[in-house]
């Protein structure tokens, strides 16, 4: 809880909803006969409405960006860090647009929203959702909002993969995008821990095929494994070696299977949190996101071509020891950026703490998006779209 | 604007597309983009040159030429730019040919050690050339490559590289007669374009 609203917070924000009642096709041949997005704004929007920027959220981040919900909320936004007064992303400068994405389990719809169809909650009904389909629904939002065109789209992990959709999906829609510790499609390796953890979900016995919610039930356990697998890759060898070592929770060795490390407390610790804030069906289905994203498959599996329909300026950030997207990653992106001859420039940043580095206030990375934010604040540049 | 940079200028076609290794704070490519409308990407390692760059709104890319540029291969660039970096890479030769590879032709300035202070530092004093131009002690230099004009010359004959053109001039980017005549003994540094 904070005792005071810090001065470069953007302070209490209320979430937002709307409903569209309107078809959205997604990509798996389905589509929802209407869906609501749960979203929240920070910072005001000009008259000439080009100060937009768009956040995407990662894997199990929602449009709780930045600020409080109330005084009794133990921790702003998730990426409070970088968005509010003088940050960064100056909310004094951009109008900053964060939203839970379709299959999210904050308020937008989901699996656990009801089906108009049959009365009760989709379950395992609902439809797969993709980038592109996030993509879709997003710029439904921009158009009720009257955005026509994003200063920006930003992201990391999963929401940098937004961010690289939008610009080839709707190229005319953003002048730049902000793609941190992504990667143009997952690797065998990254699927592999997906899977695990989806396995983790569905193997709990209450999971009930996915329709838990009717049992009066979740698959806890399974949460818990899915976010556990999940954590360790997302820290470095070396920051969970410095965070914990090999620290014990007692004294001595107890000859037993039961908690003894800090390492496994910890995890324990951060799977049982998430296990009580999250949703299984929509982990699966985030995680589904995630191993289908391939930016070049719709380009006929040629990524320079899927970038040459980009019209907006690319800035690409990796982070030196995040090994489930490594820097390896980010730099297949910026040389086919390169020879698709857009606009892009390219950071990798030195920190120790794995792919988590994204969301942490790294001096050299928050003063690099400073830079770059502050160029967008002040370029001039056509108003009618490119 | 440091003045190598007004003569790799005239070297660059407008409109072309170029890369720039070892850009610095970016602003060659930011004159260039400015004046000749060239599309530009810069090579840049060093964090505090990288955020300038992003901040006048130059493309750069986070990379140690030591590693080479195989990332780059498939790329095609009008002319490849290196301004005083030949001396302080590891492998100076392949990068010359990897520049090469990508670029239709390069721009290379380099510090020619053949220069007569030089000489005077080796020869009378019998010690590493320091200045205020070159002001590294032989151990904490980052220049570990030195070269002569002579020296550079004949690595592009071996290497079969056309010389299009060649500019000596001093610290100061003046050039003299004498300087033209006596390039080796009295230039500071030099210039030059070359294709393959």
């Amino acid at each position: 809880m904070p005792d005071s609203i810090p001065p470069d917070s953007v302070g209490i924000v209320t979430p937002q909803r709307q409903r569209f009642d309107l078809p959205l096709p997604l990509d798996c041949g389905r589509s929802l006969p209407g869906f609501e997005l749960v979203y929240e704004t920070y910072g005001t929007l000009n008259a000439q409405r080009d100060n937009a920027v768009l956040i995407c959220h990662a894997l199990s981040g929602n449009h709780h960006a930045a600020g409080y919900h109330g005084m009794e909320e133990r921790k702003p936004g998730w990426w409070d860090v970088c968005i509010g007064p003088g940050k960064p992303i100056d909310t004094n400068r951009f109008f900053v647009l964060a939203l839970n994405n379709l299959g999210g389990c904050d308020g937008s719809t989901g699996p656990s929203s009801l089906n108009p169809a049959t009365g009760r909650s989709y379950g395992p009904d609902f439809p797969m959702v993709t980038t592109a389909d996030w993509v879709r629904s997003q710029a439904c939002l921009a158009d009720h909002l009257g955005i026509d065109r994003f200063a920006a789209v930003v992201g990391g992990s999963l929401g940098g993969m937004q961010a690289l959709q939008w610009s080839v999906d709707l190229p005319q829609r953003l002048r730049h995008a902000v793609v941190i510790a992504a990667a143009p499609k997952l690797t065998a390796q990254n699927i592999a821990f997906n899977e695990v953890a989806r396995q983790a979900i569905m193997k709990d016995p209450d999971f009930h095929g996915g329709r838990y919610l009717e049992h009066g039930t979740y698959p806890k356990q399974g949460l818990r494994l899915a976010r556990m697998v999940g954590h360790i890759t997302y820290l470095s060898d070396d920051a969970m070696g410095q965070k914990f070592g090999r620290e014990l929770h007692s004294d001595t060795l107890r000859y037993d299977f039961g908690t003894q490390f800090q390492i496994e407390s910890y995890l324990n610790y951060q799977g049982e949190i998430f296990s009580e804030r999250f949703d299984a069906n929509t982990y699966l289905h985030m995680t589904r996101a995630l191993d289908y994203f391939d930016l070049a498959k719709a380009h006929g599996d040629d990524l320079v071509a899927a970038f040459r329909q980009a019209r907006c300026s690319f800035l690409v950030v990796s982070f030196t020891t995040d090994w489930r997207f490594s820097s390896a990653r980010s730099r297949e992106l910026v040389t086919a950026l390169v020879e698709a001859e857009r606009n892009v420039s390219y950071a990798d940043i030195e920190a120790a703490q794995g792919h988590d580095a994204f969301l942490l206030p790294i001096p050299r990375y928050m003063e690099l998006l400073r830079a770059y934010f502050d160029r967008i604040a002040n370029e001039s540049w056509p108003v009618a779209a490119a | 604007m440091r003045p190598d940079l007004g003569i790799i200028m005239e070297w660059i076609a407008a409109g072309s597309r170029v890369l720039d290794l070892g850009c610095g704070d970016g602003t060659l490519l930011a004159e260039l983009t400015r004046q000749k409308g060239v599309h530009g990407w810069g090579i840049e390692n060093n964090p505090h040159d990288i955020s300038h760059c992003i901040a006048q709104g130059v493309n750069v890319i986070e990379h140690d030429l030591d590693q080479g540029l195989a990332e780059f291969r498939t790329q095609r660039f009008d002319t490849v730019v290196m301004s005083l970096a030949l001396q302080a890479v590891r492998f100076p030769d392949l990068i010359l040919d990897e520049m090469l590879q990508i670029g239709r032709e390069c721009i290379v300035t380099f510090p020619n050690f053949g220069h007569w202070s030089c000489r005077h530092d080796i020869g009378l004093r019998g010690r590493m050339p320091r200045s205020d131009f070159l002001p590294h002690e032989w151990y904490n230099t980052p220049n570990i490559h030195f070269c002569t004009i002579a020296d550079f010359e004949a690595l592009c004959r071996k290497k079969n590289f056309q010389i299009l053109n060649q500019r000596v001039v001093d610290r100061h980017y003046r050039s003299n007669p004498l300087m033209r005549r006596w390039p080796n003994l009295l230039a500071e540094i030099a210039i030059y374009r070359l294709t393959r």
